[in-house]
């Protein structure tokens, strides 16, 4: 088995570096993380984009996707962002997971007047007074998905919590987020490291502080590890958690297996969306590949929509930017997640559900959706944006 | 007190696994003279090799030989095949290297396993917690870590210090030259070195597998701690990497225990928190800069 994946590894690997470029296809940059911890979030992120062209095209208009891999470095981002621009002459751009590297790399992209839109990371501070016209984010702003996680805790009627997550834009975005809607009071607050390995320190703060509920924010291998050894500590039993999607996506699932039954989080989409576009989607993810989907490869495949929308409206022509930025702003697509519009600052205006790990009908536990959180959330920095 | 006790044991079980990874390194920085990043390469093979037979067998315990086995397979077939070529040349050509074998590991290992990390549970024996002292539950997996990692130490101590090979060892990370003078063959010794390196950081790998999760560049996150590990206990020392790894791992597990709430009793919590974590990411380097300011050999390598 193993051999086989190697073969095909290496076939794939082999057919990649052919030239097989239309000559006047429109290229797209893709700039994400593939390799580490969080490569799977980047793999998803690709996988995602790639279902949604049919046969090469998006909207009828052959791309040409290019993508490189940032390795969760914010330098590395910019660099491989400047290459595209000044050598690839890329004009639009999509990909980055994390806000680090979106942080170092957007503003380089836009003020060139190339267009980037957003798969996953909204960092708070380019939604505001840094908002920019050619910068788009169809994921969320990152406060958002944590302020969901704040109300759900608030409805659930908790009154203390001890809240977690690493030290860097998205995790200070996180913890602001949660304050915000979260009505009780703080027992605790730490910040991790991005690429922490072992959070017994921490845990045993945790348990010291004896709150009833815990929030955390750890994305990709980040968060497995630390449920993991939540659970391993025994405090899955003693203290219940109310997390956002990034800390429990169907990977981490899948790793943490029967220990997160009963966990509540919240999500703008899940996989069991009732929806044409989502079944159409989850129904090609399945055919294609052979693994857990997550919420990474639901948004990629709405960010491909969204710039398919744009470029079926311009018929492919990227060069008349002001048309090409009114047809993005449409959002004219069948988003995966149902009801999608972009705000003032061109962060999404949508819904966020409470979801549930519970039993599926095979045995294995599922993350199912049990209610509404926000119906047309914004989010808290689009006041703030000039355009 | 309890937690106090508790943050303890987690420095302690943080530093014996970074003592398996450096006693391999300090070996054959101190012996061989070579600087080998793929070090935490070994660390990954092992925990992949293991992880991937008990998950398959359904045994934890015959994961076991399995990770041991390919982690010193690969660290020999390193020496053979690469090391053994770079023992004249100079330090870059060594980090290039070596650093060149890091990518070819992670790419070889999506290849074969894909992205998505690789989970083990826990055996049953090994798994829950234990009450040590009134109201002081410490996970079972984690003090067998503490525990073999204590008997690894001695058994490394009887060997370096009873036996024959030992003694060649103590020498050559002494006086290389003069070993090589005696007749000794040194090719042989160097090859056992570098698979006993590896074989422990296989072993570290392997254990690290149900409590982090064993994925592409798990090598590389401990690396650079096991590196500061190998400059403040002495290059060549394996009692200075037993004893600078347990400082090591203390001393991290406290600043990021107790920093943060040291710092909110002299500033607003927001600042703090992230302050406290920014010095408490920064403090074994910090440490590693006053040991080299104060004994630039290491703290157990006497000053000549």
């Amino acid at each position: 088995m193993i051999l086989k994946k190697a073969l095909l590894a290496i076939s794939v690997s082999a057919f990649a570096v052919l030239p097989a470029l239309a000559q006047d296809a429109v290229k797209i940059g893709m700039i994400t993380t593939l390799t580490g911890p969080a490569g799977y979030l980047g793999q998803d992120v690709r996988d995602g984009f790639k279902l949604a062209m049919e046969d090469g095209k998006l909207g009828g208009v052959p791309v040409d996707l290019l993508v490189e891999d940032d390795g969760l470095k914010p330098g590395q981002g910019k660099q491989i962002a400047e290459r595209f621009l000044n050598e690839d002459k890329i004009k639009l751009f999509t990909g980055i997971v994390f806000s680090n590297v979106a942080g170092a790399t957007v503003p380089d992209i836009v003020d060139s007047g190339a267009f980037y839109v957003s798969p996953n990371a909204g960092p708070s501070n380019l939604a505001g007074k840094e908002c920019n016209e050619n910068y788009f984010v169809v994921s969320w702003q990152n406060d958002s998905l944590h302020e969901s996680a704040g109300q759900l805790a608030t409805n659930l009627g908790y009154k203390k919590a001890f809240i977690l997550a690493p030290n860097y834009q998205a995790g200070k975005d996180a913890l602001a987020g949660f304050k915000r809607y979260f009505k009780g009071e703080i027992a605790g607050e730490i910040y991790t490291r991005l690429d922490q390995t072992d959070f017994a320190a921490e845990l045993a703060q945790v348990r010291a502080a004896k709150p009833d509920v815990v929030f955390q924010f750890h994305p990709g291998g980040l968060g497995i590890t630390f449920l993991r050894q939540y659970e391993q500590a025994g405090l899955m039993k003693e203290i219940p958690m109310v997390v956002a999607e990034p800390s429990m996506d169907g990977v981490t699932l899948a790793a943490v297996g029967d220990a997160a039954l009963g966990l509540n989080l919240t999500s703008h989409w899940n996989s069991d969306f009732d929806n044409a576009a989502n079944k159409k989607f989850m129904d090609a993810w399945n055919k294609a590949y052979n693994r857990p989907v997550t919420y990474y490869a639901a948004q990629a495949y709405d960010t491909a929509l969204a710039y398919a929308s744009a470029l079926k409206a311009t018929d492919g022509n990227i060069d008349d930017a002001d048309a090409f930025r009114a047809a993005l702003r449409k959002a004219d697509f069948e988003s995966v997640r149902g009801k999608f519009s972009f705000g003032p600052n061109q962060h999404p205006v949508q819904d966020w559900y409470a979801l549930k790990v519970e039993k599926g009908p095979e045995g294995k536990p599922i993350i199912k959706t049990v209610g509404e959180v926000f119906k047309d959330h914004g989010d808290a920095y689009a006041a703030e944006c000039k355009m | 007190m309890t937690l106090f006790l508790e943050q303890l044991l987690n420095g302690v079980q943080f530093g014996v696994m970074l003592f398996l990874l450096a006693a391999g390194l300090t070996l054959i920085f101190g012996i061989m003279g070579v600087i080998n990043l793929a070090h935490g390469s070994i660390y990954m093979i092992g925990a992949y090799a293991g992880t991937w037979v008990a998950a398959e067998t359904g045994s934890f315990w015959l994961g076991i030989p399995a990770g041991l086995a390919a982690a010193a397979f690969a660290g020999v077939v390193i020496e053979f095949l690469v090391v053994r070529r770079l023992y004249g040349r100079d330090h870059l050509d060594q980090v290039l290297a070596t650093f060149g074998l890091i990518l070819i590991f992670n790419q070889a290992i999506t290849m074969l396993f894909g992205r998505q990390p690789l989970f083990v549970s826990m055996p049953a024996l090994l798994d829950g917690s234990v009450e040590l002292l009134p109201g002081l539950f410490y996970p079972v997996y984690r003090l067998a870590i503490i525990v073999v990692g204590l008997l690894v130490a001695l058994g490394l101590y009887l060997l370096i210090n009873k036996t024959r090979v030992g003694m060649l060892v103590r020498a050559g990370s002494t006086n290389r030259e003069m070993v090589r003078a005696l007749g000794v063959d040194v090719r042989l010794l160097y090859t056992l070195v570098f698979g006993l390196g590896a074989l422990l950081a296989g072993l570290a790998g392997f254990m690290a597998g149900p409590i982090l999760a064993v994925q592409v560049g798990m090598g590389e996150q401990i690396l650079i701690t096991t590196f500061v590990v190998v400059v403040i206990g002495g290059v060549g020392s394996i009692r200075g990497a037993f004893f600078a790894s347990l400082i090591l791992g203390i001393v991290d597990t406290s600043l990021r225990a107790y920093l943060p709430g040291l710092l909110r009793q002299i500033m607003v919590g927001p600042e703090a928190d992230a302050l406290g974590a920014g010095i408490s990411s920064m403090g074994i380097y910090l440490l590693m800069a006053i040991v080299l300011l104060i004994r630039p050999k290491g703290l157990f390598i006497r000053n000549s």
